[in-house]
């Protein structure tokens, strides 16, 4: 093995690929949970506008955020599946899940680190079978607590399993 | 007790008595242990004080509880959802909040509530203690002291003061033409 090819592996990373409308982006695989078909969304009164609701799934309820209305300016025609990913907020991990058009694909490659002229948005950039694809930091397009907010929990039952 | 009871205890899960009940068509839940006393609009109609100067959209009236004034919230005004006549009126224990419901929808037990995301950065966080799933349907719980911030009911204390002044100065002016 060459030493070239022993740093590619080295900082080669896996990702899933996912359609949003026609245009394709990326995530870091290690955000991603699970890929589920779309079900019931639970609506309730709140402020978060970007939030449509929660979705249940075993017994976790997750919220659902439509990221193609900030990323192509419009909302999803057609929603396919659900992507089930998380975030982590200090040591707290949140779920999020993000209606897709299309197919995930999961592939291992090199990221380019982005520029500073890229929007906030962007973790870095992939180029895989001719295209160029954003790979995109959830944190910045799911709302979230901004640094000076303290996650709060349930009082009470807050893990109280049946 | 014995150290096989202790253990089956310690399994079980931990359940809460809660009261589903409907506002605009939307359910909600609530700990029946925060509802001191529920009582039919009809029952308080007679009893309830109008606060004109109040400028909280949710609080129109007050009502007198012993030595304490309670304030009746509109849940539907305060979900923001399209007010519907209401029924029922819940005072809530350790809070200075009546609140004014279409509807019971059932009460039951739930054994797991769930904070709520980190998602929702809305007003909501202090609106809900968290959700809860029952039959397969995500309910969202409310939180007692959510109703009423402490902003609000220094507004209404004042909106209360001026509704008494303005009754016992009208009680004066009937006392002299007399």
């Amino acid at each position: 093995m060459t030493a070239v090819s022993t740093l590619a592996q080295e900082t080669s990373q896996s990702f899933v690929l996912l359609r949003l409308g026609d245009r394709r982006f990326a995530l870091a695989a290690s955000q991603v949970a699970e890929l589920v078909a779309p079900s019931r969304i639970f609506r309730f009164p709140h402020r978060s506008p970007a939030l449509e609701g929660v979705i249940l799934r075993r017994g976790r309820m997750i919220p659902v955020c439509d990221i193609a209305d900030r990323l192509n300016s419009k909302k999803l025609a057609s929603r396919r599946f659900f992507l089930l990913a998380t975030r982590k907020f200090g040591t707290q991990l949140d779920w999020i899940a993000i209606p897709v058009s299309g197919e995930c694909e999961l592939i291992t490659t090199d990221m380019m680190e982005c520029g500073s002229n890229d929007s906030p948005y962007i973790a870095g950039w992939l180029s895989h079978g001719g295209e160029v694809i954003e790979v995109l930091r959830l944190s910045v397009l799911t709302p979230g607590p901004t640094e000076s907010s303290e996650p709060s929990s349930a009082k009470g039952l807050e893990g109280a399993h049946a | 007790m014995t150290s096989a009871t202790a253990k089956t205890l310690a399994h079980q899960p931990r359940t809460e008595q809660i009261i589903l009940f409907r506002v605009s068509g939307q359910i909600f839940a609530i700990s029946s242990a925060s509802v001191q006393e529920v009582r039919s609009v009809d029952h308080i109609a007679g009893m309830a004080q109008d606060l004109p100067d109040s400028t909280i959209r949710k609080v129109r009236h007050s009502i007198r509880r012993g030595d304490r004034t309670l304030y009746i919230v509109n849940a539907a005004l305060h979900f923001g959802l399209q007010p519907q006549p209401a029924a029922l009126v819940f005072f809530l224990r350790r809070t200075r909040t009546a609140l004014l419901v279409d509807g019971i929808e059932k009460m039951t037990t739930m054994t797991r509530l769930q904070a709520l995301s980190l998602s929702f950065q809305g007003d909501e966080r202090s609106w809900y203690r968290g959700l809860t799933a029952i039959e397969q349907t995500v309910i969202p719980v409310v939180q007692p002291e959510g109703f009423l911030s402490l902003e609000e009911l220094t507004l209404l204390e004042a909106a209360q003061l001026a509704a008494d002044t303005r009754l016992i100065a009208n009680a004066n002016t009937g006392a002299q033409v007399q």
